[in-house]
């Protein structure tokens, strides 16, 4: 059996015709992460007993003849972001090294509800804060289709696993573009839903109002069937949406005749990679060959979402990260006075960029900066929303590029922070406006780098950012 | 522009103590990535309304109060994490509760 080729439904199809059973599926994938794994990276640590302990209840299942559930003997890899019990779960931190979670995020036991295997845990950048996972605490991750370069971030091991093949589809979570960017990098099908349907629980929290859980998988149809499995109202998160959960697998492989897709011209004009672009309009020409019509929009205030976004970000994150102070979890480092203890477990336990970024957002939030930075950008947030409203009142998807140019390498923007910000320039508006949008790949640069298109669709209608992403990948697949 | 004054303030509040080496680069940083936030103000933004939550652009879903609908949940008593397993990651307890160092002084 090629592990290259696996996908959601082949996996499990393998397991119900009893081809092979799951655990034979365990043994394949671990031993190829003990082979191949080392030079990429993408794992931080394997939960072993946890994957054989369902492989065998759904080999189980199958030696009984029932039908399996719909991912059933999938092996998935989950963002370390995710807590898992009885896990480690670290966030890419040293300063939750040895934390072990004591309960499930929902979106992991919905996973393993569905069938799918945990594999293990897979690296990113230090609490999902980086665009190039150069700032997990423990080893950066290399992108499997150039080992020079970045996978892209924060979800960087997520999508790296997909590309390598070490896992069949995976979790992330996209806070400003760290499931699509990644994706984009990496060569695979990365999903951001709507800021609603998926339950936050249980993900250790950088952002909350921007940060979005969602799959990666090698198809559209596979990150389909993974969000299938993880959407849904939560008890336990106030803000997942009790809205229905629509049957996604029937999206794919509808027509998009007659659909209108909006192509804005700002995402085409500073900073973009030539190649990039150039891919991209040729996507974009085949949803128009598909019969789509393509509508010229604006989304004036582009420029104005990556300092939003570092605004917004920064201030729930040094709010959010002011949890770890050494005396429930996590890392401890003694001192006389409460004070000490708090400060010098904080110095050692966070990372340059987690410091500055709690820096940067203690400060939009402290006295007499407040309005000036923090609601400024709560107020050009809405501007941000807006945008999208006028166009989608207009069209029915926006395509861009995912990503100004391909995979940097290792080490290329580390020394300038601003630098790195702007690798999320496209990403981060659907982020702010709470919109659905997935990566999907579109042709290779020279160099054989992987390009990313972007789709972006209403609030809650992942339904139609599906049928259009499956019909571009269709196209494209016959075409690169 | 951000001082070092500043930048000892805002460590203060953020709990940080940060090397003088951090300290410089943070000074350093906060400025640059200040300097490019600052486009917003090219924004008119006085008639525009502050957005805190993506669930406040489904303006139907309000309850009567004006609050989010789907953020309410039936007031039920649900099982809570064992005392046991909250305290498993504990850097220090006795059991029962979570030890910290000394915080009165007698």
């Amino acid at each position: 059996m090629n592990l290259d080729l696996l996908t959601v439904d082949s996996a499990r199809t393998a397991v119900l015709e009893k081809e092979t059973t799951a655990t034979a599926l365990v043994d394949a994938f671990y031993k190829k992460i003990d082979a191949e794994d080392g030079a990429i990276g993408a794992y931080l640590t394997l939960s072993k007993d946890r994957a054989y302990r369902q492989a065998a209840y759904i080999d189980a299942l199958a030696d009984k003849g029932d039908d399996l559930p719909p991912l059933a003997g999938v092996p998935v890899a989950i963002k370390d972001v995710f807590t898992t019990q009885d896990v480690r779960t670290t966030a890419g931190s040293k300063i939750l090294a040895d934390f072990v979670a004591p309960y499930d995020a929902t979106v992991v036991s919905r996973l393993e509800d569905a069938g799918a295997i945990i594999l293990g845990k897979t690296n990113c950048d230090e609490f999902a804060m980086g665009s190039s996972n150069e700032n997990s605490a423990f080893h950066p991750v290399h992108n499997p289709r150039d080992r020079s370069r970045v996978p892209g971030g924060s979800s960087g091991g997520s999508a790296a696993a997909i590309a390598a093949g070490t896992a069949v589809a995976s979790l992330g979570s996209d806070t400003g573009g760290s499931i699509r960017q990644p994706a984009a990098f990496c060569g695979v099908v990365g999903l951001m839903p709507t800021y609603g349907p998926v339950s936050r629980y249980g993900l250790i929290a950088f952002a909350s109002s921007l940060d979005h859980p969602g799959p990666f998988g090698k198809s559209v149809k596979d990150a389909a069937l993974m969000l299938q499995a993880i959407a849904g109202r939560d008890p336990l998160d106030s803000t997942t949406a009790d809205v229905p959960v629509p049957n996604y697998r029937e999206q794919i492989g509808r027509p998009v005749t007659g659909m209108k897709v909006g192509v804005p011209q700002e995402y085409f004009e500073e900073g973009i990679d030539l190649e990039v672009s150039t891919a991209v309009q040729f996507g974009i020409e085949e949803l128009r060959k598909a019969g789509a019509e393509i509508v010229p929009i604006s989304l004036p205030h582009t420029p104005y979402a990556i300092p939003t976004y570092y605004v917004i970000a920064t201030a729930e994150a040094s709010s959010n990260l002011a949890r770890y102070d050494g005396v429930r979890y996590g890392l401890r480092v003694g001192g006389k006075t409460l004070s000490e203890m708090y400060r010098r477990t904080r110095d050692a336990g966070f990372g340059a960029e987690v410091k500055r970024r709690i820096m940067l957002g203690t400060y939009v939030l402290s006295a007499g900066y407040y309005d000036a930075y923090y609601l400024k950008a709560q107020r050009v947030r809405s501007l941000l929303a807006r945008d999208f409203d006028e166009a989608f009142a207009k069209v029915d998807v926006i395509v861009t590029p995912t990503a100004p140019t391909p995979a940097f390498k290792l080490g290329e923007k580390t020394d300038d922070p601003l630098a790195m910000y702007l690798a999320d320039i496209f990403t981060v508006t659907a982020d702010l406006a709470g919109i659905p949008g997935i990566s999907i790949p579109c042709g290779k640069s020279k160099e054989g780098l992987p390009i990313g298109m972007q789709i972006l669709g209403k609030h809650f209608d992942e339904a139609t950012v599906l049928r259009v992403a499956h019909v571009a990948e269709h196209a494209l697949a016959t075409k690169l | 522009m951000v001082s070092e004054k500043d930048v000892s303030y805002v460590a203060d509040l953020a709990h940080l103590e940060l090397t003088d080496e951090e300290r410089a680069r943070m000074l350093k940083d906060l400025n640059s990535i200040l300097g490019y936030i600052d486009r917003l103000n090219q924004l008119d933004t006085s008639n525009v309304e502050p957005m805190a939550q993506v669930a406040s652009a489904y303006g139907e879903r309000k309850d009567e109060a004006g609050g989010f609908a789907f953020a309410l949940r039936s007031d039920e008593p649900h099982p809570c994490l064992p005392r046991e397993a909250a305290l498993r990651n504990a850097p220090a307890s006795d059991g029962t509760f979570f030890k910290v160092p000394k915080v009165i002084e007698r």
